[in-house]
């Protein structure tokens, strides 16, 4: 029991003293899983919507890819995207490997297709008249396409935040990726990592409480712009 | 749609201003015990203040270390497996390799001892009775330099080990330490790392001071005629404030509880 007491101790001493380092670990976890959640966004509700809407051959095949990408490992996109952001790759010249960016990459190759898919799921489950209708009242197909989307806005705020739990959550893209360099691509999943391995367990579980701190705070924002 | 166009707005002013563009950046690769231990956060600032760079630790065993300096994903590597860095420089990967420090490897077991072999000054002939005995080892298995250097013990005592006493952990030296520590067995530790996990392992030194035990660390920077990117200066400079006054009585001046990790050769 001390062991946990210990460590709830450690998280509260290290929220209230604002650890330089700590804090640069929640920023690094929250920007990089931000700008990934968000691109994966742009990437997967157009892509989940245009797969809901429309009927073409080999659309089946294409969800059933989808749903298999969504138990990419992270260590394979890990891998994947080190052999291209690596100076010997084929991206290796812009330098990318161990930044930040590298590690947003990896996450929004992680977190698009779950976003693509339960908005997918959100289309699957709404209304089918919506577009209809739409079309018929003589709107573009992309006013339709946005009347669908208000529709089924809770399902693609799901989406969203399943998404960002995915990245948030996750530490083999962001060690392989980041390098989990201090002060620069350190996240709060690769310290715990880090502090398990020294054998620091007690600090370890208190990144571990904050980090699910910080989330629980991210989801009551998005719990509020929802609700407007 | 406003609330995109406010995140995408948001989202460009966080890449313009994100830290991490904003100084000069030099890239190392080191192993865990330089940078567990909290050596390098004790030698690095002075440095990263007098030239106004910031040095990336990228802490992974020597032979991932090595790998990055390969594919020139790193400017400097500091390592310790001396077969592998000659390898290295004779490839043409690094240049300059310089003497940094050294401390030695020791054979940590628990007190129970299975194997009966407290005490003993020879590392390899230690090897033999653990297998003889099929006493639990847990071996690195990573290619590390701790793990280079059990091969080569291994090699010295003739026998290749393989059985269910002798675990691949597969990870860095202090999850290994844990894990002999979990299981009763023994295993081969740096000394610096072991210091630092005293207080958290059962495991006592059972062989130390075997000369095949010196651990010797070197670093060398990466070669800029393969890899034009590599930050000359700064490695150079890097180098030499390593081997420098300054960074060599940083190093025997850091202490672990009281102890003395790493030492230079006089």
């Amino acid at each position: 029991m001390s062991y946990l007491l210990d460590s709830l101790l450690k998280a509260l001493e290290l929220i209230f003293s604002f650890d330089h380092e700590v804090r640069m670990a929640v920023w690094t976890s929250l920007y990089t899983s931000g700008c990934a959640t968000l691109l994966s966004g742009l990437a997967g509700i157009p892509l989940g919507l245009w797969l809901g809407t429309s009927r073409f051959s080999g659309r089946r095949l294409a969800i059933t890819l989808l749903n298999t990408l969504m138990a990419l490992p992270t260590v394979v996109v890990g891998l994947l995207l080190f052999g291209l952001f690596s100076r010997q790759g084929p991206l290796g010249p812009l330098g990318l490997l161990f930044t930040p960016l590298a590690m947003i990459a990896g996450q929004t190759v992680l977190a698009a297709p779950i976003v693509a898919n339960l908005v997918l799921a959100a289309v699957a489950g709404a209304d089918e008249r919506i577009i209809k209708t739409a079309l018929t009242l003589g709107a573009t197909r992309l006013q339709a396409a946005h009347q669908l989307l208000r529709e089924i806005r809770f399902g693609v705020m799901a989406a969203v935040i399943a998404g960002f739990g995915r990245v948030v959550a996750e530490v083999g893209v962001a060690m392989m990726l980041g390098g989990n360099i201090r002060n620069s691509t350190r996240t709060m999943t690769t310290a715990i990592a880090l502090e398990t391995s020294k054998g620091e367990f007690a600090f370890g579980l208190a990144l571990g409480m904050i980090l699910l701190g910080v989330a629980l705070l991210v989801n009551l924002g998005l719990n509020l712009l929802q609700q407007r | 749609m406003k609330i995109v166009q406010k995140t995408l707005f948001l989202m460009v002013l966080l890449l313009m201003a994100s830290p991490a563009l904003a100084k000069e950046h030099l890239r190392l690769a080191t192993t865990t015990s330089t940078d567990n231990s909290g050596l390098l956060a004790e030698l690095l600032p002075p440095f990263e203040q007098a030239n106004d760079c910031q040095v990336d630790v990228i802490a992974v065993g020597t032979g991932k270390a090595i790998k990055l300096g390969e594919t020139g994903d790193v400017d400097v590597v500091l390592v310790h497996a001396r077969s592998l860095e000659d390898k290295f420089v004779a490839e043409g990967f690094g240049v300059d390799r310089r003497d940094v420090m050294y401390n030695d490897f020791v054979i940590l077991g628990p007190a129970a001892d299975p194997a009966g072999i407290a005490g003993s000054k020879n590392a390899a002939a230690a090897l033999g009775k653990i297998a003889a005995a099929t006493a639990t080892f847990v071996s690195r298995g990573d290619d590390s330099g701790t793990h280079t250097r059990e091969k080569q013990l291994w090699k010295a005592a003739a026998i290749s080990p393989s059985g269910s006493w002798y675990l691949e952990a597969g990870r860095g030296m202090g999850e290994v330490i844990t894990m002999a520590t979990e299981r009763g067995g023994y295993t081969l530790s740096d000394r610096g790392t072991y210091l630092a996990y005293k207080t958290k392992t059962d495991l006592k030194i059972v062989v130390e001071g075997d000369p095949g035990l010196f651990n010797p660390y070197g670093v060398i920077m990466v070669n800029p005629q393969r890899h034009s990117h590599v930050k000359v200066d700064l490695a150079k400079k890097f180098l030499g404030y390593l081997t420098s006054t300054q960074g060599r009585d940083l190093i025997t001046g850091f202490r672990i509880s009281g102890e003395q990790l790493f030492y230079v050769q006089q």
